[in-house]
């Protein structure tokens, strides 16, 4: 078995199973902040297995799931503009903006867009097309900002002046905050996002359990990895001895990745961010720095960011604050399902409405 | 210098206009190419239409090829054109015998480009024992298309009796794969996206009438054939549930997939389960005759891997609904294994 495998090793799963069936001696609300997390609880097969008394919620940590309905405007605008490529990863395509437009539909009406599988895809693509203006749609949290950072920082090496990102990465801990801050999510542990913590390391965490005495756990994808944070969660429920653990140190140093940090804040400073369903989010954003200006696709190309009003009827804003379970959606799998999704979280291949409605037998 | 066959002749390195316009420049083109390659009495014998003796029941398909890029590891868009069609009409449970065959070219084709994809048709064809015995080259100005889309109408008679359909499955009735899922859907796409996986990905494009022959004469009571191409297994079952009104229960763990190509879709964040396959079929048919139908797949080629994947269940019997599939996975839990809503994209983070 090689070592991938054995953290998908059914034999080990089934003995922390037990071991968390037997452990756990109250409820637990724990919350898998990243998407990632819920379709691997789901993909696994896990999720009938776990003990009753837990209940998962899903949260933020889907980048395609936050990005406001405002953004989406943003794309859109672009998308039929003259001697305009827009280049993106592939999840954006069908998220739903003002009126349920999307960028699939812009595409068939004309617009340029390229799904790349990397932001440097975006800068090959603006080399090749001299004529034309590139925008690289900037989604995403601490795991893919450090490459598209990195990125722009090539661009100004070779003196790319056509490629543009527009940039709405977010950032993780401060939306944990408002969670953390709403007497509302009651949540007993924080799965944390794996990707992000690469990055991150456990530093940008230690509020969660220092000031709010809230456990939290980082952790991988597979189901192993998944189980063991769990018993971690119900050791320290019992415990009180609230800590960030980290569980995935596999991937994830304790100091995180200060190489990416630095890249990530050398092209980026923080700002307030727009979360849908959530709101603006106090320095919870990154915006270009000065120096690096020129590629801003928001300056350069004079796009304005006008709040769009919420999307009515979506309770997307509720799901990713675990307030609320997919299911409990009123347009859940009625008004709203993957063929026609009101919100991104029915669309998004992270999005815990989407996971709910695909896997749940 | 070797020169290519059609240089001797035509002269022409480029696909012009003229090539389609019913004058000296299209019937060079197709005297010197496509009678060339495809070389057959019924071809030959140059009528509005082909003379074709068949007779019983007939299974009849078509479908349109459009592929990017052209030529990848393991075939092109003129095998795929074969075999895609070939299957279709022996997934009835038929013996495909004949195939019409429409070109669309761009202007500025590279005539080798041509030769290249109708020496493979011309091969893949030979290779499935049916003749090419009508066809039409229509070529349009560039832009119009992208490169070459072929259409390929296929005919067979149907040997099976009852012909095998996908509203047959059974409760009780076993499911089997002929191979690994997945190799044809991810080789194209990674020769699309230039992704450099340095492994040894390459598409499964092939015939599978002569094992669908074998299966009907030899094995018999086969209730669903299918080839799982677009959509991948996952579609492809999750219509037979749907038309059998069964529960399709699949085991995770049995599904075979090659390590490299269960690699690179963890990478791009894409199911194998999903991504198209063009020489593997699915077999229905009672859990008795199992045994023996993976015997003969495994001795034959492009069966070696075949495997039994899953049973048809009664939506009574356990998790499920009727028209669902179920996967159980490693861990035993449960889950949907459903439709695909467009084709997969891959993932942000
Ligand atoms: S079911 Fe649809 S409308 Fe409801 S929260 Fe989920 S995405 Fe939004």
């Amino acid at each position: 078995m090689n070592i991938a495998d054995s953290f998908r090793d059914p034999a080990l799963c089934k003995g922390l199973l037990a071991r968390l069936h037997e452990e756990l001696d109250r409820p637990l609300r724990f919350m898998e902040v990243c998407g990632t997390h819920t379709v691997a609880i789901f993909q696994s097969g896990l999720r009938p297995l776990l003990p009753e008394g837990i209940t998962h919620l899903s949260g933020p940590g889907c980048p395609v799931c936050v990005t406001h309905e405002s953004e989406v405007a943003a794309f859109l605008d672009l998308a039929g503009r003259e001697g305009i490529i827009l280049a993106t990863f592939g999840d954006l395509m069908r998220v739903p903006g003002p009126k349920g437009r999307n960028l699939k539909l812009a595409q068939a009406e004309g617009a340029r867009v390229e799904i790349v599988y990397s932001p440097v895809d975006a800068l090959q693509l603006a080399a090749k097309n001299p004529g034309d203006t590139v925008v690289f749609l900037g989604v995403g949290f601490e795991t893919t900002a450090p490459t598209v950072a990195g990125t722009v920082m090539m661009a100004k090496a070779q003196g790319l002046r056509n490629f543009k990102v527009l940039c709405f990465h977010k950032l993780v801990p401060p939306a944990l905050r408002v969670l953390l801050d709403d007497p509302e999510c009651a949540i007993d542990s924080f799965l944390l996002p794996g990707h992000v913590s690469t990055v991150l390391g456990l530093e940008p965490y230690q509020f969660v359990a220092g000031k709010y005495g809230t456990p939290g756990v980082i952790t991988g994808f597979d189901p192993v990895d998944i189980l063991e944070s769990l018993l971690i969660m119900v050791e320290q429920r019992k415990s009180g001895d609230y800590r960030i653990v980290n569980q995935y140190r596999r991937a994830v140093a304790d100091s995180g990745n200060a190489r990416a940090r630095e890249v990530m804040f050398g092209v980026f400073e923080t700002a307030d961010a727009l979360w849908r369903g959530v709101g603006r989010i106090p320095e919870s954003g990154l915006v270009f720095r000065e120096d690096y200006a020129s590629f801003d696709a928001l300056q350069a190309l004079g796009v304005t960011v006008q709040e769009a009003p919420p999307t009515p009827g979506c309770k997307c804003g509720e799901v990713l604050k675990g307030k609320m379970q997919p299911v409990d959606c009123p347009l859940f799998g009625k008004g709203c399902t993957p063929a026609k999704p009101v919100g991104p979280c029915m669309v998004s291949t992270e999005g815990s409405c989407a996971a709910y409605y695909k896997y749940s037998v | 210098m070797s020169k290519s066959p059609l240089a001797d002749t035509l002269s022409e390195k480029t696909l012009l206009l003229d090539h389609g316009s019913g004058g000296h420049a299209s019937s060079r083109l197709i005297g010197n190419l496509f009678f060339r390659h495809f070389d057959n009495p019924i071809l030959n014998a140059m009528n509005d239409a082909a003379r074709l003796d068949m007779c019983g029941p007939i299974s009849m398909s078509t479908d349109s090829y459009t592929v990017d890029p052209l030529f990848f590891p393991g075939g092109d868009i003129g095998t795929l054109a074969v075999h895609g069609t070939v299957n279709d009409v022996a997934m009835m449970g038929a013996r495909p015998r004949y195939l019409s065959c429409g070109f669309i070219l761009e202007e500025g084709l590279p005539m080798e480009t041509l030769e290249r994809i109708v020496v493979s048709m011309a091969a893949a064809a030979s290779e499935a024992g049916v003749v090419i015995v009508t066809g039409d080259t229509k070529v349009v100005p560039r832009g119009a298309v992208d490169k070459v889309f072929i259409n390929t109408t296929g005919l067979g008679e149907i040997i099976a009796d009852p012909a095998p359909a996908g509203n047959c499955a059974r409760p009780g009735d076993a499911v089997l794969v002929s191979g690994t899922m997945g190799d044809h859907g991810l080789t194209v796409l990674s020769g699309r996206e230039g992704l450099n996986f340095s492994t040894d990905i390459r598409s499964d494009s092939a015939p599978l009438n002569h094992m669908v022959e074998a299966l009907v004469t030899q094995v018999g009571d086969i209730h669903v054939l299918r080839d799982p191409t677009r959509g991948g297994l996952a579609t492809t079952l999750n219509e037979i549930a749907g038309q059998s009104g069964v529960v399709i229960h699949m085991r995770e763990a049995d599904v075979p997939v090659r390590e490299s190509v269960r690699n690179g879709c963890s990478f791009l964040g894409l199911d194998p389960l999903y991504l198209a396959n063009e020489g593997k079929l699915i077999c229905i048919l009672p859990q008795e005759k199992a045994q023996a139908a993976l015997e003969l797949m495994r001795s034959m080629p492009y069966g070696e891997n075949a495997v039994q994947v899953g049973t048809v269940r009664d939506a009574a019997d356990g998790p499920g609904k009727a028209g669902q599939v179920v996967l159980e996975t490693p861990l035993g839990g449960h889950r949907l294994l459903g439709m695909l809503e467009g084709e997969q994209l891959p993932r942000i983070c």
